[in-house]
């Protein structure tokens, strides 16, 4: 009976996923006839500019939403897992910011010298900031006991990171500082098909990495001494939960900005779906789930006010927000 | 002859950073038995148990399993021969009963620790051991302290380990889960030859239970050895320092402080019918006496523990003239007596002269 809970909720997402890729491709400033957007994908549209733009700009777009929303849902589920704490996430605990930071710094130095900076060097400059911002909140969390102290913590180095990268975009002197600064505020936009191919395969290698850590993910959620006794190397096992989720929060951060709240939502959306909390349903399942949570996200950060594009983290946060405050008010009633 | 142990501490120093706490410890014990850690509060009973699961490391000493230094096994190896219960909460989501259990079998499952056939038929026959069946399905965070406490034993049991350590299983159970909880620990040990090392609250159940007693005092082991020869007279009351109120090893008697004073009642007793006489005198603050009783009883250690002044007499002697002289002395002393017999009711010769003499002078029965 449980397994069929499980199955019919792979489904729902798989579906959702699909129909939300769809839906991307087809929906967007410019009206392209449905049957249209079908001869292009099999490769026999007539029209360059549409085809131009189911192309180059909406499907690439489409396709980093999806991956980089899974990365980043599943970054959160690791975070949670590690401070044994739900509201955990890249974005909340300042991670996503400290990233932001280190690339605004490279970037600008780049452009200083007129160099141009890679994906993979915008991924490596992504996940030094990670790590930095990672080394302060864990650093923090050995005193701060309860929760909600962690996050306002975190909140606060996030705080820190942004001023610091306003201050560096701001007298940064460029005119692609414009692009800057859209992307420090988080955005979809403007992702080629090589950036695509970079954070697919970092994503996936790294999915597989989780996914092989799902038993010992499961001793750790019974807590340390447990998870210790049932023979689990618990000092190598944090580190790689560190990595893996800094290497994923890295890869969001460095071609989409920080996104917020996804790390959060998800993860506790994907459990009340499943009603279990089982490592090797969720990791899976918080993929699928966190990559239709930004798509959908990202349709309505460029649809709603179109031509103008909503920043993908003004999206994200009005459904994500509201997450987080429920799962704090259901916690307090369940230690009363 | 010292791999007749199958665990043993040999010059065991636990303590945090660096800073010893117990020093020296050397306690051991064959497969099979049970060995309880006893000792005040905060007297690092709990400290000690978690440098045996190897979840702090020694300052000093080794600690062996089955001849083997513990700092040798794998983290796995250890896994397949001992498992743990112990205080702090576990705070699993949206897992139920069942889950929680079947994460005992971690050491066995594979890379992704899918269950086989067989892991769920040790998971079913764990939950049956410990009463928990009809738990299945229901959310572990959902149930009481008490159920957790069995959830969490019926996961230590399907890990099939040769040692259990449990850091102070029964403390959230009431008096029939306490009696369950431990008979089910000592019919493993005695059918399976399974192992236990266990802290405990419960001075009187630690000495029913356990083949060893450590007792834990100060900065040291302070005695080792079997319940016999732990529960000497007085010296539960030296461990704990008790100021207050006294335990009496022999028959676990746990009574309240008495009160202090001249005593305002005679309360003629035996065969057990004073003790709840006593009991009320004390919670009233009545100072009373109390007597004749034989040593040998029912009502001797509450007498012995809240009477004032008591008159006894060694077990199998006859109440001599002496004897009954101090005690009508002391009821004139008292002027109210309460007599714990029925009229007629037949007594020994020195009891029934002591009722008749208390009838004769007319004091009132309170």
């Amino acid at each position: 009976m449980k397994n069929r809970r499980y199955c019919l909720a792979f489904l729902i997402l798989a579906a959702l996923l699909l129909m939300l890729l769809a839906v991307n491709v087809c929906i967007g400033s410019v009206g392209i006839p449905f049957a249209e957007v079908l001869r292009i994908l099999t490769g026999h549209g007539s029209d360059a500019t549409y085809k131009d733009i189911v192309m180059q700009i909406r499907l690439p777009r489409a396709l980093a939403a999806a991956i980089l929303g899974g990365a980043l849902a599943l970054s959160g589920y690791l975070l949670q897992t590690f401070f044994h704490n739900p509201i955990a996430g890249p974005y909340i605990l300042g991670i996503s910011s400290g990233a932001k930071l280190v690339v605004a710094l490279v970037m600008v130095f780049a452009l200083g010298q007129a160099a141009v900076v890679s994906s993979g060097m915008m991924i490596i400059a992504a996940f030094i900031g990670s790590m930095i911002s990672m080394g302060f909140v864990i650093l923090m969390s050995r005193y701060m006991d309860q929760m909600s102290r962690l996050i306002v913590s975190g909140v606060m180095i996030g705080y820190i990171c942004s001023a610091i990268t306003e201050f560096v975009v701001t007298f940064a002197e460029d005119a692609d500082i414009v692009n800057l600064h859209s992307w420090s505020q988080g955005s979809f936009s403007g992702i080629s098909w090589n950036n695509v191919a970079v954070m697919a395969v970092v994503t996936f290698l790294a999915f597989a990495a989780v996914f092989l850590m799902s038993k010992p993910i499961m001793a750790y959620q019974m807590g340390e001494s447990y998870a210790r006794n049932m023979g689990l190397n618990i000092p190598l096992f944090r580190v790689l939960l560190v990595l893996l989720s800094s290497i994923l929060s890295a890869c969001v951060t460095a071609f989409a900005g920080p996104v917020s709240f996804v790390g959060i939502a998800v993860p506790h959306l994907v459990k009340s779906l499943f009603k279990s909390s089982k490592p090797l349903l969720l990791i899976p399942a918080c993929f699928l789930g966190g990559a239709s949570f930004c798509l959908f996200c990202d349709l309505l950060a460029r649809t709603l006010f179109a031509p103008t594009e909503l920043s993908i983290s003004t999206v994200t946060a009005v459904f994500g927000a509201p997450v987080v405050i429920y799962i704090m008010i259901r916690r307090r009633k369940e230690r009363a | 002859m010292k791999d007749s142990y199958y665990f043993r501490t040999e010059g065991l120093t636990v303590g945090y950073n660096g800073l010893p706490l117990i020093r020296d410890i050397e306690i051991s014990m064959k497969r099979g038995e049970i060995l309880t850690l006893i000792g005040p509060n905060g007297a690092g009973k709990t400290t000690i148990l978690k440098n045996i699961i190897r979840q702090l490391e020694p300052i000093g000493g080794t600690v062996f399993l089955d001849g083997r230094k513990l700092p040798e096994l794998s983290g796995h190896e250890l896994s397949t021969q001992m498992s743990v219960v112990l205080t702090e909460r576990v705070k699993p989501e949206l897992m139920s009963c069942e889950d929680v259990v079947a994460t005992g079998r971690y050491p066995y499952t594979g890379r992704f620790g899918v269950l086989s056939e067989e892991d769920h038929r040790i998971v079913r026959e764990s939950m049956e051991l410990v009463h928990i069946s009809e738990l299945k399905e229901r959310d572990f965070s959902e149930t009481s302290d008490g159920q957790k406490q069995r959830v969490m034993l019926a996961r230590a049991l399907c890990q099939q380990p040769d040692i259990l350590v449990l850091d102070e299983p029964t403390s959230f159970l009431d008096i029939r889960y306490k009696l369950e909880f431990l008979s089910i620990i000592q019919e493993m040990s005695r059918q399976h030859g399974l192992s236990v090392i266990m802290s405990l609250h419960e001075l009187d159940l630690a000495g029913r239970i356990s083949d060893k007693l450590a007792c834990i005092r100060g900065d040291k082991v302070d005695r080792f050895g079997t319940p016999e020869e732990i529960f000497t007279e007085g010296y539960i009351q030296e461990l704990y320092q008790m100021t207050v109120g006294s335990y009496d090893e022999r028959t676990g008697n746990l009574e309240l402080t008495p009160v202090k004073g001249e005593p305002e009642v005679f309360v003629i007793a035996g065969n057990g019918r004073g003790t709840d006489v006593y009991r009320s005198l004390q919670r009233r603050g009545i100072p009373f006496a109390t007597g004749i009783l034989w040593e040998n009883d029912l009502d001797f250690p509450t007498a012995h523990a809240l009477a004032d002044e008591l008159i006894s007499v060694p077990a199998f002697r006859e109440i001599s003239a002496e004897e009954l002289g101090r005690a009508k002395e002391l009821m004139d002393r008292c002027g109210h007596v309460i007599c714990t017999f029925e009229k007629g009711a037949y007594l020994p010769e020195g009891l029934q002269e002591l009722v008749s003499y208390a009838e004769r002078k007319g004091y009132e029965n309170t």
